[in-house]
């Protein structure tokens, strides 16, 4: 099993939601967070004042799947989430060593 | 009947020139004036009263929310609170001593305390206008003129939002609407009265005896309160992580919401200045319309060109710096005028804020020096030019002979009156204010622990949150 973690641009969150659906993945986890790359934040004027916001807001995606639909998933998101602009965001894929459904016990692959 | 016998500005009224028109009529119309003044007009009479809730509704909810979303979220009920509590209580202070000082004979600084607590005023008593033998009840003449002692003071807080402690500030408040405010209203806009100046010639405050032309407020008001809260921020010190950490607005929408109902407020403000409901009020009413909306392009026009981008905040800024500047002209300038008098002074508010605020290092947290003071010095002096009857303007009228008749304008003699009255009115302001600050901040202490303006004041102040999300 892999634990893919996805940081995108907020606006590209439906279109990333609807192409994994699409694919067949049943759940995600969404979050709001902020942080930055090499962009470095975003530089914004109040009145001619510039404020060097550190940190740009992004959404965060966490996806558990079976080691076979990885790849697909790293390649939907890569592809709807690019818009070739800076700060299109990343993505990471980790080793995930077991799983369980609170409600049923199911475990590991069952319980994706 | 008692009649008072005092009111404010020097503007042109319409009857005035019927009047002069036909002689032989004036002067009966004159003596009869003077024996037995009309019955207030309805229409006067419901201007002023509509005009006094609009202008109050520029404190609360219009500056409030304009201050508020301003600040950080932290301290959005720290402001709301403070220009809601001044409101409060600068109206008390008005009904007790405040009208009394600022609108009866006395010297040329201040005037008595003949009608504190309101005493000998009721619903028959009358106040002048700017025409012969025109009179509004006392009453709506002393709400709408308390609608302005409670708004000014709360203009001065947006220059030290974020960093300031509640109770000394309201102490604060009441000292200085007593010590600065209510004299220099007494100086601006106390005068016998057009029917009565003639025969009481010299009973006028200082700076209307120099013949200033303040139409709505620019002195009193807006170069009043902006000096103040230049002194205050001084004297208070720079926010925590001035500088070095971002201090953004937490809602513009907020702050737009605000600007919007200052904008419509502001006709209350300035076309209820005339005191009565004519072609004057109406000009005023055109007047603060076009350079509002010529200061707001002209704010955005220049993002635009410096940043290549045009920013809400900077739109909203700009009509509020158009609305400063067109305060002091509203009933003298035509409409031509008036939008170059936005357009001029929004350009030199916007080099205040963006290029000389950085460039000395002063906190002032929401621009109140910036755009009040410096949008109400440009209109002040500019009122001298754009009332010129020649630009198109209304001039002034000459109240020491019944009926009043038009005076002789200079332009050059005007502006120096003008200045004149703008520096007597820094002066005044910011040495009395300074005074004050300086005092209380070393009895009571201003500025609060640096832990609790951390924590931020809604929760160290008023142990509330304005958002529980």
């Amino acid at each position: 099993m892999k634990f893919i973690i996805a940081y995108i641009k907020p606006f590209k969150l439906e279109p990333v939601r609807d192409a994994l659906q699409e694919a067949g993945i049943e759940g995600m986890t969404v979050s709001e967070v902020r942080g930055f790359g090499r962009q470095k934040g975003q530089p914004v004027f109040y009145r001619g004042a510039e404020y060097n916001t550190t940190f740009v807001p992004k959404i965060k995606l966490e996806i558990a799947v079976a080691d076979d639909q990885a790849h697909g998933v790293v390649e939907i998101i890569a592809n709807i989430a690019r818009t070739d602009s800076i700060g299109d965001g990343k993505i990471f894929v980790l080793d995930l060593e077991s799983a369980l459904r609170i409600r049923t016990g199911d475990t590991d692959h069952d319980a994706l | 009947m008692n009649f008072g016998h005092w009111l404010g500005r020097g503007s042109a009224a319409l009857l005035l020139a019927a009047l002069a028109a036909s002689p032989a009529w004036a002067q009966e119309a004159a003596a009869a004036a003077a024996a037995a003044p009309p019955a207030p007009d309805k229409g006067d009479t419901t201007w002023m009263l509509i005009s006094s809730a609009l202008v109050l509704m520029m404190s609360v909810p219009g500056l409030a929310l304009f201050y508020g979303g301003l600040v950080r979220a932290k301290n959005m009920l720290s402001v709301l609170m403070q220009v809601l509590t001044i409101v409060a209580i600068a109206a008390l202070v008005w009904v007790g001593w405040g009208y009394s000082l600022a609108f009866t004979a006395g010297n040329p600084f201040i005037g008595g305390l003949s009608k504190a607590f309101l005493s000998g005023v009721d619903a028959t008593t009358l106040a002048a206008t700017f025409s012969n033998g025109v009179y509004i009840p006392e009453y709506a003449y002393i709400v709408f003129q308390m609608t302005f002692a409670c708004i000014t003071p709360a203009l001065i807080v947006g220059a030290f939002a974020e960093r300031v402690r509640f109770w000394p500030l309201m102490l604060f408040v009441v000292l200085w609407l007593t010590v600065v405010y209510f004299p220099l209203a007494h100086m601006v806009w106390y005068w016998a009265g057009p029917d009565f100046l003639p025969n009481q010639p010299g009973d006028w405050g200082l700076i209307y005896g120099w013949g200033a032309l303040d139409f709505a407020g620019g002195t009193v008001v807006h170069i009043n309160a902006g000096i103040a809260g230049l002194v205050g921020c001084l004297v208070i010190g720079k926010r925590i992580g001035y500088n070095s950490e971002p201090l953004a607005p937490h809602s513009l929408v907020m702050t737009m919401i605000g600007a919007s109902l200052l904008w419509v407020g502001w006709f209350g403000f300035n076309a209820g200045s005339n005191l009565e409901a004519n072609g004057v009020t109406a000009l005023a009413f055109v007047n603060t319309f076009v350079a509002t909306a010529a200061a707001a392009l002209t704010w955005a026009g220049i993002e635009q060109l410096i940043h290549r981008k045009s920013s809400l905040l900077g739109g909203a800024t700009g009509a509020v710096a158009g609305l400063v500047a067109i305060t002091p002209a509203a009933g003298f300038g035509a409409p031509g005028t008036s939008i170059l008098l936005g357009a001029v002074a929004s350009a030199v508010c916007f080099f205040f804020v963006a290029k000389v605020k950085n460039r000395f290092g002063y906190d002032d947290s929401l621009d109140v020096f910036g755009v009040h003071c410096i949008g109400g010095i440009v209109g002040a002096i500019g009122t001298g030019i754009v009332a010129a009857p020649s630009l198109g303007g209304q001039g002034f009228f000459d109240y020491t002979v019944l009926p009043a008749v038009p005076g002789t304008y200079d332009i050059a003699a005007q502006l120096l009156i003008q200045l004149k009255a703008v520096a007597l009115t820094l002066a005044w302001s910011g040495g009395l204010s300074f005074v004050l600050f300086f005092v209380i901040d070393k009895t009571i202490g201003l500025r609060p622990t640096v832990d609790a303006e951390r924590e931020g004041l809604d929760i160290s102040s008023h142990g509330e949150r304005a958002y529980n999300l």
